[in-house]
């Protein structure tokens, strides 16, 4: 009571001095914290900017490789000696000798020189036999003719003609002058040539990095994905409208709530071994599978869209719920008819942040064994497979100059597919959204 | 107790037309958690006609209108006690179901709030989940006929497929009585349905009620004197948490029987 008695006792001038004073400092303080504001920004920026920068720089080149063209004659007495035409007999002759038949054809000087026979060798990939085999098997009616395919290079040729590694040898350059020679050639005739790099996105992993796929890994991501949301959105949407709209208000929803707060906290690791423990100790599902991947990645994923989908259904507006439950719905109509419908952009987008969650994880993948190395692209969700993140690391962890490039790629990849699902999100929200 | 729950709705509404005491409060109590909202309330509502509830803030009016139509059960930590009957059958029964009472009386609120769907669909939602219409032709006819009743078809007609939160906050309170009478309720609860709107969409509003008596029973909670002069015909003042005085509207305003009523109505406190 006194103190405003004694403010108006003071004249107005000084009443707006005294406002003035304090208006500059109030006015300094808002442009500091916008200054703030504006600083983490370029900051965010700039380290966002050179992550994707060194990311995309290193791993574009991945996506070509170098391919060589060769005049390979299908021998018939090499593919199949004895004439039976039978898929045995095809899938398992030596194309080996074809190929090497045809490197020595493009290079003449290596005759039967062993040493010179290995150094061509060591320009052409192995998988250029599989090529030529993929080619006879088929048509067979080839046999006997002479063909022209692009085959894979070797990765240290690949290397050298994308620029990741040095002629020199004392620069760890792996190629002889001699070798070097047939490269200028091979590329001089156009015969050696960067084209797109379909074992990419066509393979599983490989012990040669120019062989090596992602196939693999995507679809066994995708095969865990698709299992976690199928689990996680379902289970974590129930939750919550249950906790929200049902449970009443005790003890046991207080211990319930906070429980699963504290599950989003925990680290990743612990429902990999909780998942190594029940899902294959206990249940005995097969190790390595991306059914499993899913159960585990959906342990990972549940918290956050239970949190979210949560704060979704507090944000909509109460006097729905009595309109609503005014004109005699059920609890079960309001929230399915009024409450959910409103709720739902906010519900997706706390499961993509959820998915997404669940894509970046190795951590319970690793436990739970999908860290093999696994050539085949898994067919059903309980077969052997890797998952994006899993093969990043593996591909981290190989010594081969041309994986450093593959992993960045794998990264790229495993952006995109980060990307996409976003995008997505953001379609089901637009769609979702009532605009009035 | 009679049977009520086996009869029809075409039924109730028949017996609702012959008029005497449609809803029965004896001794309501209602705790919010520790505190004494409501005390000992007794009140026979009539049947056709309109009760309006007055009274100044926290006086349990409206906690007293939520009561007929079991929105306290929404509170937690709210408890009523005593008894309500609609039409000789007490709501608070077990074997009652609340969604078959909500249905009987209707509620509107004091913020217009139309569904986030179309004009249409909002008028129709309750017919549908009660399964009032058996045809799309039928359903029409309801909604039309609600509108129509609401006074506020002639304005709505040609954009039944725009969303009902377009509307202006007058059509959008007339948009709720219209979705409230679509279930053919007995009795209507309207909680300061006028309070959010402007003179001539209140207006509008109060001759609505005035139609509306003629085939329902309304309660209303309203803080402003002159509309419950307007429109009712019978007026109860509460005061904290009591019901002070109850009786016909005309003598309530002319000749109030006790000095709290005669202290709000003129003006003094409140």
């Amino acid at each position: 009571m006194t103190d405003t008695e004694m403010v108006q006792a003071v004249p107005l001038s000084a009443i707006a001095e005294k406002v003035g004073a304090h208006l500059k400092s109030r006015h300094a303080a808002e442009r500091r914290f916008q200054t703030y504001g504006i600083v983490s920004i370029i900051a965010a920026i700039t380290f966002l900017v050179v992550l994707l920068t060194s990311i995309i720089s290193r791993g574009y080149t991945a996506f070509v490789q170098s391919e060589l063209q060769l005049t390979v004659s299908l021998d018939a007495s090499v593919i199949d000696p004895d004439g039976t035409r039978s898929k045995e007999a095809l899938s398992s002759a030596d194309y080996t000798a074809l190929v090497r038949a045809a490197m020595t054809t493009l290079f003449p000087e290596v005759g039967e020189n062993r040493a010179a026979r290995r150094e061509v060798m060591a320009l052409v990939s192995s998988g250029a036999e599989e090529e030529v085999r993929k080619l006879v098997m088929n048509d067979p009616s080839m046999i006997g003719q002479t063909k022209t395919l692009w085959v894979p290079a070797s990765a240290p040729v690949d290397q050298l003609i994308k620029g990741h590694m040095s002629r020199d040898t004392a620069n760890g350059g792996q190629f002889s002058d001699r070798q070097l020679g047939w490269i200028d050639v091979m590329s001089a005739k156009g015969l050696l040539k960067t084209h797109f790099n379909k074992w990419l996105w066509t393979q599983g992993d490989s012990r040669q990095p120019e062989l090596a796929g992602l196939w693999g890994a995507v679809v066994g991501s995708f095969y865990s994905l698709v299992v976690t949301l199928l689990l996680s959105f379902p289970l974590g949407v129930a939750t919550a409208i249950y906790l929200e709209e049902f449970a009443p208000q005790n003890r046991w929803t207080d211990l319930i709530e906070v429980n699963i707060n504290n599950l989003a906290a925990v680290p990743s690791i612990v429902f990999g071994l909780l998942g190594l423990e029940m899902f294959l100790n206990v249940f005995g599902l097969p190790r390595s599978a991306p059914f499993v991947g899913g159960l585990a990645l959906t342990l990972v994923s549940l918290p956050t869209i239970i949190i979210a989908s949560r704060v979704a259904l507090k944000a909509v507006p109460p006097w729905i719920r009595e309109a609503g439950l005014g004109l005699g719905a059920s609890r079960l109509q309001m929230v399915m008819h009024h409450v959910l419908p409103l709720a739902m952009p906010g519900i997706l987008t706390g499961t993509i942040i959820g998915m997404a969650r669940a894509i970046g994880e190795s951590a319970p993948l690793l436990m739970i064994g999908m860290v093999a190395f696994i050539v085949d692209i898994p067919a059903t969700p309980m077969d052997p497979s890797t998952a994006l993140p899993v093969q990043i690391y593996l591909w981290a962890a190989s010594p081969e100059r041309a994986f450093v490039e593959r992993t960045s790629a794998a990264i790229i990849v495993l952006l995109l597919f980060l990307a996409i699902m976003n995008a997505g999100a953001i379609y089901l929200r637009k769609k979702f959204e009532r605009r009035w | 107790m009679t049977t009520v729950a086996s009869e029809s709705y075409f039924q109730q509404n028949a017996r609702q037309l012959q008029g005497g005491i449609k809803v029965l409060s004896e001794d309501v109590n209602v705790y919010y958690s520790e505190k004494h909202a409501l005390k000992h309330v007794n009140l026979g509502i009539n049947a056709n006609e309109v009760t309006a509830l007055i009274g100044p803030s926290g006086c349990g009016k409206s906690t007293y209108l939520r009561c007929l139509n079991r929105m306290n059960d929404l509170i937690e930590g709210a408890r009523v006690t005593g008894k309500i009957e609609l039409d000789g059958r007490d709501i608070y029964d077990r074997s009652l179901d609340v969604v078959q009472l909500r249905a009987r009386v209707g509620m509107v609120f004091q913020k217009p709030n139309p569904f986030p769907k179309s004009i249409f669909d909002n008028v129709a939602y309750g017919p549908r989940i009660h399964g009032l219409a058996t045809s799309q032709s039928e359903l029409e006819e309801i909604v039309l006929n609600s509108l129509e009743k609401a006074g506020l078809y002639n304005e709505v007609k040609d954009r039944m497929n725009e969303p009902g939160t377009g509307l202006s906050g007058g059509q959008q309170q007339r948009l709720c009585i219209a979705r409230a009478i679509a279930v053919s309720p007995e009795v209507i609860l309207m909680d300061e349905p006028c309070s959010a709107l402007d003179p001539i969409a209140t207006a509008k509003v109060e001759e609505l009620i005035d139609e509306l008596r003629e085939n329902y029973t309304i309660v209303i909670v309203t803080h402003s004197m002159q509309q419950a002069a307007r429109v009712s015909q019978r007026t109860a003042f509460f005061h904290l948490g009591e019901l002070v005085e109850y009786g016909d509207t005309e003598q309530i305003f002319t000749n109030p029987q006790h000095k709290l009523t005669q202290g709000y109505i003129t003006g003094r406190f409140g």
